[in-house]
């Protein structure tokens, strides 16, 4: 099997943009907006200059913020690996993109959903409204594979692309299936990451049907579940550049960092089923955590769990919570709890890293990053 | 036979199959509807169609759920389809031996659910999201957030399957069906696992997702005649039908397929991808990213373009895409296109998104079995710039040892597959 290290990390998120200002935020509190959906905090996506990563203004006006974040954050990540002028490699590189889906047109909706009440004919309303007021090119901007075409039209990366779904689980897993791909053999050179935009009604509120939503000023991730718990959705996009240690070292890229293994499972949830599952998934791992880079979400029952776990898992280990960075990403939470790990392994203040993701609603994961 | 292929990896072999589309309930009702050149399209009776340019579609309706919406009824055709590849294949029923890969419609929230929240609200002025985010602090609409999350469909259908470890849902669009069969097909290569679960499926026909086609001009507006709407290679072809369906195959290492005594319906022999950056719903007018995945389908496989006896097309029936897989097609396969059968399903079936993929590998599987080929129906007016034989109007018995299967699809997807009744050498 082939070591396979990562070379490239593209990040943005409320702490701003690249790696630097997300390892220096890894102590503080992140950017809290309580305002705009109130009672709703969320951490939202420091400005960003589009043109420096999406070049064409016809590109930018096709997508939706979602993808314009995953977009911007490739970007970064194809520049930090020294690839974005080889075309010849990216037309051969790979992309896998854990993504949801995109955004809605909330005041058609409301407009709709005012009519609806009193139409006589409420069916026939509803395609009148949909034919005359929804915006053709909306669609492109909703749907879950089109954050990865963005990302070979604008970028070029044309080796093959998929998406994905399944909330925190596909952020992991995209990261797994990449490394599987590598390690044995298939494939070079990867893209790989995910995207979103908390930033918007319709996400708040399947969270909030579900009573997953933390309603008060920020808190720490970790200390949320005495007042009840809950999640911050934050609006975060993450790339990682992985490939084989042989292919980097080719052309002479510097590795960041390795990535040892990826363990994912889905649990049934029961009291106690997360403390076992991250224990199973640490031992599969068999690393010696030095630091832990935790995907918790805040919620009650299984962020407490995994604290415990933790305890045993990797003694004495500083655990960071990445939603105490960037908030909570959803399918981008795993890449950027990678990238934080890589981060801290590259500028030596860890040598062996734990990253945790336990969904907030199903599926755990965890990856081990060690030194290249 | 050897069990491993020329590159020393262990061969794929197939099953278990199960299909549902609006031809039929398993396998066999729509096989002997499909090779009878008859169509599942019909006029849409699931919702008001006044003020809709296509009125039109192969919805499944013979399959009630509660409630009514794509994420469910997506849920029940992976269900039944996998119900009958499962059993097919004589693996236990509820504790499957390997992974789940799952090919799953984007979903979200839809318009009974959003007026439930509105109405929920009290809101009777203007209603904003405020208000529906109002009525979801209730409580009372908890079970929602399961149902539209992305991860559910493949949850569920892992914990009736118990199959082995984090379920994949995945979408590359309209070939999305087809990536689930190669995430199975690599996963038995690299050893991870000895068995696959590769299931796509799709039932979104509702309102909101026939509108968002249709203003991308995507479908075909010949709603007179329902059953002739879908013409793929015509001349007079303008645009696609949608259409539902859910299909699953058992992939097995055939080395542990053999040992355990089971029936093996086929290979999977090969895989080819290759993305497009052109334009976000067209292919590059060379159509060089098509004809990249159809090369590596075939190097993938081990056969050489000589060797394929029939295409199952991608065959949309949309102006475009006919006209770039013919020419995509001739490029690799050279002047033999011109007397190579190619079919494609949808003439009949329309476009079932999400499951076509799926759908039309395991009527390639059943090509190879039966040796024969369903028909591309509703072919009156030839396109004389698609100079192919479409096997037009009626089935045919061929000689048949490896299938090529096509999906392409919107953000620049392109990804083939190579079936053989045996792996080459055999």
């Amino acid at each position: 099997m082939r070591d396979v290290v990562i070379t490239g990390i593209g990040i943005v998120s409320c702490a701003g943009e690249g790696l630097d200002v997300h390892l220096s935020a890894l102590s503080g509190a992140p950017n809290t907006d309580s305002e705009t959906f109130a009672p709703f905090p969320v951490h939202p996506v420091a400005a960003l200059e589009w043109d420096r990563q999406i070049p064409k203004k016809s590109d930018q006006r096709q997508m939706e913020a979602w993808q314009k974040l995953g977009c911007y954050a490739a970007g970064l990540a194809l520049d930090s690996a020294g690839v974005k002028e080889d075309a010849e490699l990216k037309g051969r590189m790979q992309l896998i993109v854990s993504a949801g889906g995109g955004e809605r047109d909330y005041a058609v909706d409301g407009q709709i959903l005012s009519g609806l009440r009193n139409a006589e004919n409420p069916g026939v309303f509803l395609n009148e409204r949909l034919m005359g007021d929804l915006r053709p090119t909306l669609f492109l901007a909703q749907l879950s594979n089109l954050l990865a075409g963005n990302i070979s039209i604008v970028h070029g990366v044309t080796g093959g692309s998929r998406t994905f779904m399944g909330e925190e689980s596909s952020g992991v897993d995209a990261i797994r299936i990449a490394r599987e791909r590598i390690a044995s053999g298939q494939d070079d050179i990867f893209l790989v990451g995910g995207a979103y935009n908390a930033e918007r009604p319709d996400v708040l509120l399947i969270y909030e049907m579900g009573g997953f939503l933390w309603k008060k000023p920020y808190q720490p991730v970790g200390s949320r579940a005495s007042d009840g718990g809950g999640m911050i959705l934050g609006s975060a996009a993450c790339f990682l550049v992985l490939e084989s240690r042989e292919h980097a070292e080719k052309r002479g890229a510097k590795a960041l960092a390795a990535i040892a293994g990826v363990a994912s499972d889905r649990s049934r949830r029961e009291p106690g089923s997360i403390e076992k599952a991250l224990h199973g998934l640490s031992k599969d791992l068999s690393g010696k955590p030095d630091v832990v880079i935790s995907g918790a979400t805040g919620v009650k029952g299984i962020t407490d769990e995994e604290q415990a776990a933790l305890k045993d898992i990797a003694p004495g280990a500083p655990v960071h919570a990445t939603g105490d960075v960037i908030g909570h990403a959803m399918e981008a939470q795993a890449p950027a709890g990678v990238a934080l790990a890589a981060g801290l392994i590259a500028s030596n203040k860890a040598s062996d890293a734990l990253v945790t993701s336990v969904g907030h609603w199903r599926g755990e994961g965890a990856l081990r990053i060690i030194k290249a | 036979m050897a069990l491993r292929d020329k590159q020393g990896r262990p061969l794929v072999a197939v099953t278990g199959m199960g299909v549902v589309t609006s031809l039929g309930q398993g396998k066999d009702a729509t096989w002997a509807a499909l090779t009878a050149g008859k169509s599942g399209i019909h006029r849409i009776n699931r919702f008001p169609t006044e003020g809709l340019r296509t009125t039109i579609a192969g919805t499944i309706d013979f399959i009630d759920v509660e409630p009514f919406c794509a994420p469910m009824l997506s849920e029940r055709l992976a269900m039944l389809a996998a119900e009958e590849a499962v059993g097919q294949s004589g693996l236990a029923q509820t504790a499957f031996p390997g992974a789940l890969f799952i090919a799953v419609p984007p979903v979200e929230m839809e318009w009974p659910q959003r007026e439930a929240l509105a109405k929920a609200s009290g809101q009777d002025g203007d209603v904003t999201y405020k208000d529906l985010l109002k009525a979801a602090a209730t409580g009372e609409f908890k079970k929602w957030h399961d149902l539209f999350i992305f991860g559910t469909v493949a949850d569920r259908v892992a914990d009736k399957f118990g199959t082995k470890g984090s379920p994949i849902s995945l979408s590359t669009a309209c070939s999305s069906g087809a990536t689930a069969i190669q995430l199975g097909v690599e996963a038995i290569r690299r050893g991870e696992t000895d068995a696959a679960l590769c299931i796509g499926t799709d039932g979104s026909v509702n309102p909101e997702s026939l509108i968002r086609f249709s203003l991308l001009s995507a479908l075909s507006t010949q709603n007179e005649n329902p059953e002739g709407a879908s013409k793929p290679f015509s001349k007079n072809r303008d645009g696609f039908v949608m259409g539902e369906g859910g299909a699953a195959l058992v992939l097995e290492n055939a080395e542990s397929a053999k040992a355990r005594g089971a029936k093996i319906l086929g290979y999977v022999l090969g895989c080819g991808e290759k993305g497009d950056n052109f334009h976000r719903t067209r292919s590059s007018p060379d159509g060089s990213p098509a004809i990249a995945a159809l090369k590596e389908a075939l190097d993938d496989a081990g056969v050489t373009p000589d060797d394929i006896d029939y295409i199952n097309a991608h065959g949309t029936s949309t102006p475009e895409n006919d006209k770039m897989e013919a020419m995509s097609c001739t490029a690799v396969l050279g002047e033999r296109m011109a007397t190579l059968p190619i079919s494609s399903n949808k003439s009949m079936i329309g476009h079932t998104l999400t499951a076509a993929g799926a759908v039309e590998a395991v009527m390639s599987l059943l090509t190879l079995s039966t040796g024969r080929i369903p028909p591309t129906i509703n072919y009156q007016v030839p396109d004389p710039a698609i100079p192919l034989d479409v096997v037009p109007n009626v089935a045919r018995d061929a000689d048949v040892k490896y299938v090529l299967s096509n999906s392409f699809g919107f953000g620049g997807q392109n990804t083939c597959l190579v079936f053989g009744a045996e792996p080459k050498g055999a």
